[in-house]
C-alpha cells in the first residue's frame, strides 16, 4: 500500500464496536495507525498493546462524556493523525470531533447492529464528519450516509 | 464443543430449553451463556454470565456456536471464523423489545460461516449444517471485501 505513512487513529468503545473495527484491521494496519478504545485490555488480546484509553461515555452522562471529549481531545493532539475513524460509540464521536478540530479527515463507519436506523452518534456525524457510511444498503443514500459495503 | 450464548443482558429461555432439549443427542459437549434466563438446564454446562476473555477463549474453543441475533457475537464468531447459528428473538413472545433480531437475520442470512434458525424447531437441520462447515476463514464477503476498499480509498484520499 503506498500510503503507509498516513497517521490514522481509529477509535471504538468496547465490545461490538471494537469487534467491527478489528475486522477492518487488514486495511488499518497498512498505515501509522493508532488505536483508542475504552476497553484497552481487551485490545491487548488483539495484540495492541499501546492503545490509548478513552472513558466510555453516552448521552445520559453528561460529566463522563465531558470527560471523554476532552481525553479525546488530547489522544488527538499527542497523535496529531491525518485520518480519524470510528464505528461507535460517543467516545468514537468525540474523537471524530476531536479530530476535526486538528484538521483530520474524519469517517464515521456506523455499526452493523444498526440495521433500522443510524445511531444517536450516526445522525451527529451526518453533520459532523467528513463522511458517514451505513452497513445497510437499504439506509444509504447520495450522501450521508453513504453505503460501501459491511463488515460482514 | 457448540456455544450457545444468549448474550448477557436479557434471558432467552425458548433457545436455552430447546438446546438443552438438543444436547444429549449433539455427540459433543454444550456450554451455554444463559443470562438472565429461568430455566435450567439439565444437559449443557450453563452459566449465566461468562466474561469477556473467558467467552472469547471458549468461542476459539468452539465448532459451532449457537446464538440470538446479537451482532456482538457475530462479530467474534467472524473474527475466529466459527461457524454460527442464529436465532432472533421475538418481541411477541417478550424476549425483545422489538423485532429488529429478524431484520439481522433476514440481513445476514447466506453471508459466509452465518446460518438462520428462524425458531427452535429449524435448530436440528442448522446444526447438523453448521458442523459440516468447512473452514471458510479465508472467505470474504463481497460486502466485506468493499468496505476495505473504501476505506483504503478514504484514507488515502482517494475518489471513492
Amino acid at each position: 500500500m503506498k500510503s503507509g505513512s498516513t497517521r490514522v487513529l481509529a477509535a471504538a468503545s468496547g465490545g461490538g464496536h471494537w469487534e467491527q473495527l478489528m475486522l477492518l484491521r487488514a486495511t488499518l494496519d497498512n498505515y501509522d495507525i493508532r488505536f483508542a478504545t475504552t476497553e484497552p485490555a481487551v485490545a491487548a488480546q488483539h495484540g495492541i498493546e499501546s492503545a490509548e484509553r478513552l472513558p466510555d461515555c453516552n448521552q445520559n452522562k453528561p460529566l463522563q462524556s465531558a470527560l471523554c471529549g476532552l481525553v479525546a481531545l488530547w489522544i488527538v493532539l499527542k497523535h496529531r493523525p491525518q485520518v480519524v475513524i470510528s464505528t461507535g460509540a460517543a467516545p468514537g464521536f468525540f474523537c471524530i470531533l476531536a479530530g476535526r478540530l486538528v484538521g483530520a479527515r474524519t469517517l464515521w463507519i456506523d455499526s452493523v447492529a444498526n440495521g433500522e436506523q443510524l445511531s444517536l452518534c450516526g445522525k451527529l456525524s451526518q453533520r459532523w464528519a467528513h463522511e458517514c457510511w451505513t452497513q445497510w444498503e437499504h439506509l444509504g443514500t447520495d450522501a450521508r450516509p453513504r453505503y460501501f459495503g459491511a463488515v460482514l | 464443543m457448540i456455544l450457545v450464548t444468549v448474550g448477557m443482558q436479557l434471558g432467552f429461555d425458548r433457545l436455552i430449553a430447546a438446546m438443552d432439549a438438543l444436547a444429549p443427542t449433539l455427540g459433543l459437549p454444550v456450554i451455554a451463556q444463559t443470562g438472565k434466563g429461568r430455566y435450567s438446564p439439565q444437559h449443557m454446562d450453563a452459566r449465566a454470565r461468562i466474561a469477556p476473555a473467558e467467552f472469547e477463549r471458549l468461542v476459539q474453543q468452539s465448532r459451532l456456536i449457537v446464538s440470538h441475533a446479537g451482532i456482538g457475537t457475530v462479530l467474534t464468531a467472524a473474527r475466529f471464523a466459527k461457524p454460527i447459528i442464529l436465532v432472533p428473538r421475538r418481541a411477541a413472545l417478550g424476549e425483545h423489545r422489538n423485532d429488529h433480531q429478524l431484520a439481522t437475520v433476514n440481513q445476514l442470512s447466506g453471508r459466509p460461516g452465518i446460518l438462520v434458525a428462524m425458531d427452535e424447531a429449524a435448530l436440528p437441520a442448522r446444526i447438523a449444517e453448521g458442523l459440516a462447515v468447512k473452514d471458510w476463514s479465508a472467505v470474504q464477503s463481497s460486502t466485506a471485501r468493499q468496505l476495505h476498499r473504501a476505506l483504503a480509498a478514504f484514507i488515502e484520499n482517494r475518489p471513492l
